[in-house]
Order: structure tokens, then sequence, then C-alpha cells
């Protein structure tokens, strides 16, 4: 049963978490692609680059399961698919996280967009198994891999030479600078002109 | 009301920190596939079945569903699971935190501004093109095996070659696409 518990504590917060970032808003997400204000694109990767440091530090000192890591495999379909996620998050401002949590705040153009999101994920469902003829789901750099190999893990790399604990703190440490480097708001008027 | 950045990303950070710690990385979009697996099950009661042969116990007539040794199979059959508490819980964070911020604003509630300048005030427009909107971003989401959430913050917070993949392939269409469609005519 703790396990639900933890689920409602870590899902809570990320909702929560969410909308106080502007998540919710389409007019951060549309203006932050237009890269006209980039506010939530230096709040998105500060984020990523600190949860990389505090992960790979909490492996190094044992605080950290490698177990708990779960990394996707990389496939040709992954480019595409996230291809097609950019069409609708350019157009709607919303992705599937953010829909649901900014259907919650009240707004029904994000209700939509979830309808719309459960009728795709049904018609993925049901041509799947035609999908799995074509080959997207051929394996790219050798599938479920890292940057650096993580001990106790069983992920391919692509760097063999550095531990992928350093890298993994390295890359946080060199996004956290991307974001604070990152301009802030830009002036609408100054850009026109 | 919307936290800087440095306290935003902090808070970000902290929460995807958390849930590895604690449990896995987060994720979404599968769970739109779980949601649609229960809705499904409730009509036609066969598509999910125990299965003493498949791996996790469950075996669905769908492919996708029955994948990874009936996983999904298994998540539909019992949707008191950590993945879809999660994101039910989810909602409920967001609507506590909107509750306390005092919500969004009427007329903000139907489309974004940003929207409504370009595009004008049409309702019937926007939740079409939203609901469309949805049906391409879950069918990529599906067909990438992830979101924004767990490909993204997820994989690149775990230096996943997937997760750059992925962020390219979004940032590809979605950056050039809202500059046109959003472009303020001077």
């Amino acid at each position: 049963m703790s396990i639900i518990v933890l689920a409602i504590v870590v899902g809570a917060a990320f909702g929560f978490t969410l909308d106080r970032v502007g998540a919710t808003n389409p007019n951060y997400i549309i203006n932050m692609l237009r890269l006209k204000d980039l506010h939530l694109m230096k709040t998105i990767i500060l984020g990523i680059g600190l949860a990389s440091v505090l992960t790979f530090s909490g492996i190094t000192f044992g605080l950290l399961d490698v177990g708990n890591l779960s990394v996707k495999t990389a496939y040709i379909g992954v480019l595409i698919g996230g291809a097609m996620l950019g069409i609708g998050f350019a157009v709607a401002g919303y992705c599937p996280g953010t829909s649901l949590a900014a259907a919650a705040t009240g707004r029904k153009d994000a209700l939509f967009f979830v309808l719309g999101g459960l009728v795709g994920a049904g018609i993925y469902m049901i041509s799947y198994s035609w999908i799995a003829t074509t080959g997207v789901f051929g394996k790219v750099l050798g599938g479920k891999t890292t940057v650096g190999p993580i001990t106790g893990a069983d992920y391919s790399s692509i760097i063999q030479s550095i531990s992928g604990e350093t890298i993994g703190i390295v890359l946080g440490i060199v996004l956290v600078v991307i974001a604070i480097l990152l301009p802030g708001k830009k002036n609408e008027a100054v850009q026109a002109a | 009301m919307v936290l800087s950045w440095k306290a935003g990303g902090v808070l970000l950070g902290i929460v995807f920190f958390a849930a590895v710690m604690l449990v896995k990385p987060i994720g979404v979009s599968t769970q739109f596939v779980i949601f649609d697996g229960i809705l499904w099950s409730a009509v036609d009661s066969t598509v999910v079945q125990k299965s003493e042969t498949a791996k996790k116990g469950y075996a669905s007539s769908n492919a996708y569903l029955n994948k990874s040794g009936g996983k999904y199979a298994k998540n539909v059959a019992n949707p008191i699971n950590y993945s879809f508490v999660f994101v039910l819980a989810m909602i409920g964070g967001a609507t506590l935190s909107a509750l306390l911020r005092g919500g969004v604003g009427r007329q903000e509630r139907q489309m974004p501004v940003v929207w409504r300048e370009k595009f004008g005030d049409g309702v019937g427009r926007r939740y079409l093109v939203t609901f469309l909107s949805g049906v391409v971003v879950l069918f990529g989401a599906r067909l990438a095996g992830g979101c924004t959430s767990g490909h993204m913050m997820s994989g690149m917070m775990q230096t996943a070659a997937s997760g750059y993949i992925f962020s390219i392939g979004m940032f590809l269409t979605s950056i050039p696409l809202a500059m046109i469609l959003y472009k303020k005519e001077a």
C-alpha cells in the first residue's frame, strides 16, 4: 500500500509544480517555442540539470538504487513520434502531462486535447500490430543506452572511458549553466525594432 | 503568480529526483492507453483476461496491451497501481494549485490569449484544433514510447540516448511551427 501513498505524494507534488512553473499555461509553452519568452525553457532545463546532478550524486553516495533508473529504448520511432508530438505541442500548447494538469485548472480547450489524446492513444493501440511491421522499432545507438556506463545498470553506453555517474553529474552542471545563460523574456518592442 | 525560473526549476528538479529516488522516473502518456484499456474492458470484458502463461499474469487480445508479458494488460485490470494513481494525483495537485492561486480567468479558460490574438474568438475552432492536436500528440507519444515527462525530462536526466533523440524530434517540428503559426504581423 505504501507504493500508492508515494504515488499520491509524488504525483500531487508534480501536478502542483507543473501549474506553479507555468507549464499548464499554453501562452508560456507557445511563447517558449516561438523563442519569445524562454522563462519556461530556463525552468525546464534547470530542472533536468538539477535532477541529473542529484540523481547521479545519489547513486555515487549510495542514496539511490541504480535499479530505480529506467532508461527507454532508442529506436527510429522515438524521433518520428517526437516530431509528431512537437506538431500538436506547437499548435495547442499542450503535451500529455500538462494537458491533464491544465484541464484540472479549468481550461476547457485542454479537456478537448485530453479527449483527442485518448482517441490518438486508442488509434495507436489498435494499429500497433501493423506499426510493428514497418520497421520503426529498429533500435538505434544500441537501444537502451546512456552516454556513459553506469555501474550496476544493464545499459549500453556511447562513451566507455568515463563513468556514467561522472558524466551524469557533468552533463547536469552543463544544463544548469545553459539554463542560467539563456536569455530571459525578450522585449517585443525591441524585437520589432 | 508563476514562480521565477530559479525557484520553479529547483522545485521541478527536486520532484523528478524524488520520483527516481523513491520509485521510478516520472512518465504520463502511457496512462492514456491504460485509461483507454479500462474503458474498453468495461464494454468488452474479454479484452483483458487473467493468464497463467503471461509473465505479468494478464493477457490481452490487443497486441499493444499484451506486449512486455502483459504489463499494460495487468495495469488495466488493476488500476490502483503506482503509475495510474500517480497521474490521478497529478491532476489533483494541479487542481489544488489552481484553487490556491484563484484559478484561470473566464476568457482564458476557453483559449489562451496568444491563440485568440492570432485566430480570433471562435470557441469551436479552438476546441476542434486542440482535439486534433491531442490525437496527433498522443499517437506520437505512444510511437515514441514516452512524452515530454518520460522521454525529455526523465530521459535526459538519466543521460538516456532516447531522451535526446526524442527532444531533437520534438523541437525540430515544434519550434519552426510555433514561429510560423503564431508570427505577429509587422
